[in-house]
């Protein structure tokens, strides 16, 4: 199923945990001091409402004046657990592209606000970078340095899975607790 | 010294951009064990598809370019202070081109040196051999991601019933792989120690990455242990990206140390699908690239 930016929340409370998504648009990078920073009150000047923020910190090379993105892969979400359901509701956010999954207090975020966790390919930088057509911007470049700064990155068919849902449903619970159980009798 | 920055700047390349033909191949006897139209399928389809763009592209595998461990041996009286110098500089170089991301950041202002130089970054292992006559350099570009689900155990531990035998450690190696399930970009490898300080444990711990995938262990315990953690890992389900699957590691590779009689400590270190690890052979001046490893 193709999600184009701005998501609408009717098409976020369709999604289920297994979907496999691809959007197109516009999707933001932010991750761990732009997490922190919108925690400790700060604010970016970008509108991201109905949109999606990305947890990646691209290796980007300025080439003629232009940003090029060389690789983009996704970052391990949980750091952000104790930041992120806050964020979705401050900017908006309809979905988080990021790997590894995150935990309790996002999930219920996610059904509060109307939002969805989708989980790119971990280590998949030039799929993924092959996805991003055009850099259309970066702010927080001086404070935050390159992998930390908010890029603001046009994409086409960008694929992911749904792995925690607005409804509840977290893969990442799911296949914790049947792994856990296989183990305990393999012990 | 030139032509030593020029052949470690290539190295750096290589390692970023094309995966070992080691572990290439067992990801592509998982692809081909994977249950078809699968969420985990859809995982190593792009896996695959991603070592050929990295390749062909000349780009970085992964965007977390990660720790750059070198492991050199050199000859004796090799100047080591000069490899590290011209090492500096191809890491530099490299992150310029966009081989490397700018992965070092002061701990305590958070600025980012743009270079990859910095306190502790990149990280040399050196290792004198009488007679040789060449250098023998190793790079493992080791990411975040994975490096912070690695784990240190420290044996007897009551709440996972681990004595200190390899009974226990094989529980506690376990524990390591449920407790990481796809955080570390599985499927991976294990690279795990036991014995040594808490120190030295986690870096023999890595240095097992160094071994080639399809290599048996000399000692007929760690051997077998190390094909157990493997087979029983692989019954869990965790599966690729911890999506579910059949594919949860694709090796594991163990030493054992010797211990302080009042500590025994087994060290988890996990390397992530994008293993990235290269080797070359050059004359002792650095110059001249005799053969490359992996």
């Amino acid at each position: 199923m193709e999600l184009k930016t701005p998501i609408s929340e009717d098409v976020i409370r369709s999604l289920h945990v297994g979907d496999l998504v691809e959007i197109t648009g516009v999707v933001h990078t932010g991750r761990d001091a732009v997490h922190k920073f919108l925690h400790d009150g700060g604010s970016l000047p970008v509108d991201m409402r109905g949109g999606v923020l990305y947890h990646c910190g691209p290796v980007m090379v300025k080439e003629d004046g232009q940003w090029v993105c060389k690789a983009a892969g996704p970052t391990t979400s949980t750091r952000e657990e104790p930041y992120q359901a806050g964020v979705i509701q401050k900017l908006g956010l309809r979905a988080v592209i990021g790997k590894g999954g995150m935990g309790d207090k996002t999930l219920a975020g996610c059904k509060e606000f109307g939002c969805v966790y989708l989980h790119a390919v971990g280590g998949a930088a030039q799929v993924l970078a092959e996805c991003i057509k055009k850099v259309r911007g970066v702010c927080m470049l001086e404070e935050f340095g390159s992998p930390e700064a908010v890029w603001e990155l046009e994409v086409e068919k960008f694929p992911c899975v749904v792995t925690m849902d607005s409804h509840g449903g977290s893969l990442h619970k799911d296949v914790f607790a049947s792994s856990k159980e296989k183990l305990a009798k393999l012990l | 010294m030139a032509g030593l920055k020029e052949n470690l700047l290539e190295l750096i390349r290589r390692t970023s951009a094309e995966m070992p033909d080691d572990v290439h191949r067992v990801l592509t006897e998982s692809l081909q064990a994977e249950e078809k139209r699968t969420t985990a399928e859809f995982a190593l389809k792009t896996i695959h598809a991603n070592i050929e763009i990295a390749a062909r592209k000349s780009q970085p595998i992964c965007q977390d370019t990660g720790s750059i461990l070198f492991y050199v041996h050199v000859p004796v009286g090799g100047d080591q202070l000069v490899f590290e110098e011209a090492a500096r500089e191809a890491v530099a170089e490299a992150t310029k081109k966009g081989f490397l991301r700018q992965n070092s950041v002061d701990s305590l202002t958070g600025k980012n040196s743009g270079t990859n130089l910095g306190p502790g970054t990149p990280t040399f292992h050196f290792t004198q051999t009488r007679g040789a006559t060449a250098v023998d350099v190793r790079l493992i570009l080791k990411g975040g991601g994975c490096e912070n689900v690695g784990a240190q155990y420290s044996l007897p531990d009551s709440r996972l019933g681990a004595d200190r035998d390899l009974k226990g450690c094989r529980r506690v190696i376990l524990d390591a792989v449920l407790q990481a399930q796809g955080k570390g970009c599985g499927p991976g490898v294990l690279g795990v120690c036991i014995g040594g300080d808490r120190a030295t444990s986690y870096a023999f711990s890595k240095e097992q990455f160094l071994r080639p995938l399809d290599d048996r262990n000399p000692n007929p315990e760690l051997d077998a242990l190390e094909q157990e953690i493997v087979a029983t890992s692989n019954q869990l389900g965790i599966g690729p990206m911890g999506f579910g699957g059949k594919t949860t590691l694709l090796g594991c590779k163990i030493c054992a140390v010797n211990r302080l009689p009042a500590s025994y400590f087994v060290s988890i270190s996990y390397m992530c699908w994008a293993f990235r690890r290269r080797g070359v052979v050059l004359s002792a001046d650095g110059g001249t690239i005799e053969k490359w490893l992996y």
